[in-house]
């Protein structure tokens, strides 16, 4: 008896829970609203779903609760019941299944025009590499990872000369350009998470992963690793900072090349 | 053995395996040694599954504690360092995912339930089951010897992910992981020795009139897990063996050219995903495996307490099954945000979201077998349906994780946490509660104290939820899992902090009315009620045995001979509310009654 009762209170507090509470997304500053759309939906359905089951379970309880005398019901099979609430249930599951489909392919289609940015993890820290005046980054492994190539650029591809490495520093990005963040990492799998930004994805030692988004809002936002990495994992952060084209070319220009990093250490033997 | 089962049973006459009395004889245990401790019994091999199982559950309460600790107040304990908390969540997860939940449904209600319900004298195989036990007891000692070796255990996560799993940065490089690998491999030898009796046993040592379609849900439900662990446990023992191989003898099976600490490590070519693949394999059938057998005891929880049949008892059969068999191709849900190609994201999104319309289907007939019911607040009752609000909720918020792009924002957060949690933690051992509950005064013949249940149950329940349920909206807001402090971090505001001291306080309440549970058990051991052969007068096989507890063989001079299915409750004009499998009697001519088609 207290149980019906308890278990309509728990639906409404669940709820009550849902619309007061705090903690909710971050303010979106990606393209990638169609996720929070998906997520949005998945909520009205299975919150209703979950409502309606628990209430009907609570009124259950109140109404067929043990009195003396009662006796229950015989009824092993309703075959007409069972097919609509199979049919019922179909319709909600594709109704959630269908737009996230549409978006995960969008998710996983990079536009032809995104710029390529490449971000290496490593135990516990964030490098980037941004193509230089070709436009292109050169080839990378981590067999060619040296005290003076950190991120493992190939030294014989042409096209990696004139790439712009970032170690340890902020990664700047224009806004309302789309970008394709190309992931690599030297040592464990590690996550490049942006919560503002919504996407993330894992980035494994030995292959390159990816995903794409444009930043939609100027700011700074907090990286953190979303997959366990040692001990040292909750310590890998880093920023990324969203500011219009003129501050980004200005920032950019600051930056080393591949060469510059090289020169020093060719001349590195002279006192 | 084999024989004593089969009896060759003259169609018609119960129980006419006469000659079985003499093998009988043989059989029983000489000592006390035999008896107690290398017991063949699959009752004792149960009870010995079931504490070794509650034993080691402590250590993961205890560790669950010391880690919501930290994440509540960093800094509290000080001798609980980054390492310390790596390794406590790694033993955490493994403990009560494989240890405890996977030994404990399958070795502790499996052994005890299948050969009584089924109306078998013991498992087909008693020596191997007994071998099962003891391969489990080395294994679960090896993972404890982890808290002991240099070093201590792995703090790899309980995922195991290579390459992290055997660098130095990662606590437990030294022994720790070759030790958990090794228990874990014992513990899958272990597993199958016992597994492999559960589906011999169900398929050839049913009694005479038990079909298959007149086994209890209880039964269907630890048979097909049993037969998923069997398909599933060796993707895991593979892996195991080749991850031992890369951390002892340098090969690179999952590891490809890696940088540590500057140095070019002696490894290249290798695929860290493949572990993946292999560990989740395993990783999400074993979610079935666990899940699958609460379901089956759930649904005769409710119908016995509800003194109503089981609601569309064959449809609940075939979703076990079709639930069984989707669980092998939806492996890589866990592995959206992994990098493995995204075009696979369309195919295991579209397989997970149709396992819900079984699952579903499961969780409707739960309600409506309430439906018109007689339903009876006894603490097993209770235990079950706080697993159906808890099953629904993380249900629910596994069609969040299984939608491929819905994943991508909470996936590695605090959502997933809450998730599981609810879904495969609080869920099934709810369901362990209210199973240990009902067939305790079988095993015993004293009912547990009600009154300490029902605090057990309301604390436990609501404890839970309170601890599970906010968690959800902290991975909303993007505070990754798996983080030993979040610091000072932009995004996170404070009353995060606040939320999480609510959800430790929960813990911390939640964990110490686990005691009052063992309490319970040992105090009602000698002072609880007797309970007599049938306390909740329910139709199954196990509660029709000649003494209580069941003695060694189970039925005495004669098997039971089964007449009808698992769930005749107040059947129209029969004397009783209920009538057990073995009263002999027309079914009833219900349409679409499961054994009118069946047996007559």
């Amino acid at each position: 008896m207290p149980i019906a009762i308890v278990l309509a209170l728990v639906v409404v507090g669940s709820v009550l829970f849902h619309l007061l509470s705090p903690w909710w997304f971050t303010p979106i500053a990606s393209n990638w609203g169609y996720i929070d759309d998906t997520v949005n939906i998945t909520f009205w359905i299975t919150g209703a779903v979950f409502a309606a089951v628990v209430l009907f379970l609570a009124y259950c309880l109140l109404r067929f609760r043990h009195r003396p005398g009662r006796r229950a019901a015989y009824e092993p099979e309703n075959k007409r019941l069972e097919t609509w609430l199979a049919i019922g249930t179909a319709i909600g599951v594709a109704a959630m299944l269908a737009p996230g489909l549409v978006v995960w392919a969008r998710f996983i289609r990079v536009p032809a025009d995104a710029t390529s940015v490449e971000v290496v993890g490593q135990q516990w820290q964030w490098a980037y590499r941004l193509p230089g005046k070709d436009g292109k980054l050169g080839a990378a492994d981590t067999r060619d990872v040296s005290d003076t190539n950190p991120l493992g650029i190939d030294p014989n591809d042409p096209r990696g000369r004139d790439d712009i490495i970032v170690q340890g520093g902020e990664l700047h990005l224009p806004v309302g350009k789309p970008v394709a963040l190309l992931l690599r990492s030297l040592d464990a799998v590690h996550d490049f998470f942006v919560p503002e930004f919504r996407a993330k994805m894992d980035m494994i030692p030995g292959s390159v992963t990816y995903y794409w988004l444009t930043p939609t809002r100027t700011g700074s936002f907090e990286v953190l690793c979303a997959e366990l990495c040692g001990v040292g994992h909750p310590y890998m952060r880093g920023t990324v900072v969203v500011e219009p084209e003129a501050d980004y070319q200005a920032w950019l220009a600051q930056q080393q090349t591949f060469e510059q990093m090289q020169a020093p250490a060719k001349t590195g033997a002279l006192p | 053995m084999v024989d004593v089962t089969h009896g060759e049973p003259v169609p018609g006459v119960p129980g006419s395996a006469a000659h079985e009395g003499g093998e009988l004889d043989l059989y029983h245990p000489k000592s006390w040694v035999t008896k107690y401790v290398f017991s063949q019994d699959a009752k004792v091999i149960a009870i010995q599954y079931g504490l070794t199982a509650m034993a080691i559950g402590l250590v993961a309460l205890v560790l669950s504690w010391l880690m919501r600790l930290q994440l509540a107040f960093p800094g509290l304990l000080p001798f609980l360092d980054a390492d310390h908390y790596y390794q406590f969540i790694t033993m955490h997860g493994m403990i009560m995912v494989v240890y405890l939940l996977t030994a404990l449904f399958l070795g502790g209600f499996g052994n005890y339930l299948i050969p009584l319900m089924l109306g078998a004298r013991d498992m087909m195989f008693p020596y191997l089951n007994m071998l099962s036990y003891w391969v489990y007891l080395v294994a679960v000692l090896l993972l404890v010897s982890g808290f002991f070796v240099p070093g201590g255990p792995t703090g790899a996560g309980w995922t195991l992910y290579p390459p992290q799993a055997i660098l130095a940065n990662t606590p437990g490089q030294q022994w720790g992981i070759i030790v958990m690998l090794v228990s874990l491999m014992l513990f899958i030898i272990g597993f199958t020795m016992g597994g492999l009796n559960y589906v011999v046993t169900v398929l050839q040592g049913r009694t005479r009139g038990m079909t298959l379609m007149r086994m209890p849900l209880t039964i269907w439900g630890i048979f097909t897990a049993t037969v998923m662990a069997l398909l599933a446990f060796p993707a895991l023992f593979v892996g195991s063996v080749m991850m031992l191989f890369d951390r002892g003898l340098g090969t690179s099976f999952f590891m490809p050219a890696i940088v540590v600490t500057g140095e070019q490590a002696p490894y290249a070519g290798g695929s860290p995903i493949l572990f993946q693949h292999l560990f989740w394999f395993f990783g999400h059938p074993e979610v079935y495996i666990v899940a699958l057998p609460a379901f089956g005891i759930v649904s005769d929880l409710i119908s016995t307490h509800a003194r109503k049949n089981i609601f569309g008892y064959r449809m609940m059969v075939w979703a076990i099954v079709i639930i069984g068999a989707l669980s092998f191709v939806v492996w890589a849900h866990h592995m959206y945000v992994s990098g493995m190609n995204p075009g696979f994201g369309f195919f295991f999104a579209t397989t997970t979201l149709i396992i819900a319309v079984p699952t579903a289907l499961k969780v409707y007939n739960w309600v409506l077998t309430l439906w018109r019911g007689d339903i009876h607040f006894t603490v097993p009752m209770l235990f079950a349906l706080g697993f159906i609000v808890t099953f629904i909720n993380g249900g629910l918020t596994g069609l969040f994780l299984g939608n491929v792009v819905v994943d991508v924002p909470l996936s590695d957060t605090m959502f997933v946490v809450a998730h599981f949690h609810m879904v495969m933690g609080v869920a099934p051992i709810l369901v362990i509660f209210g199973g240990l509950y009902h067939w305790y005064p079988k095993i015993t013949g004293r009912m547990l104290n009600p009154t300490l249940g029902k605090i057990h149950f309301w604390i436990t329940f609501l404890g839970a939820y309170a601890i599970f349920f906010p968690m959800h909206y902290l991975g909303l807001l993007g505070v990754p899992r798996r983080y030993y402090e979040m610091g000072e971090t932009a995004f996170v505001p404070h009353s995060v902090v606040t939320l999480n001291i609510f959800m430790t306080v929960a813990a911390l309440v939640v964990g110490a009315t686990q005691m009052l549970f063992l309490f319970n058990l040992a105090w009602s051991l000698r002072h609880g009620r007797a309970a007599g052969g049938n306390p909740w007068r329910a139709t199954t096989l196990e509660w029709q045995t000649p003494e209580t507890p069941p003695a060694h063989g189970n039925w005495g001079a004669e098997l039971p001979v089964v007449y009808r299915w698992a769930y005749d409750y107040s059947v129209p004009g029969a004397a009783e509310d209920f009538v057990p499998q073995n009263v002999p009697g027309r079914d009833p001519d219900m349409p679409g009654h499961p054994v009118a088609e069946g047996a007559r």
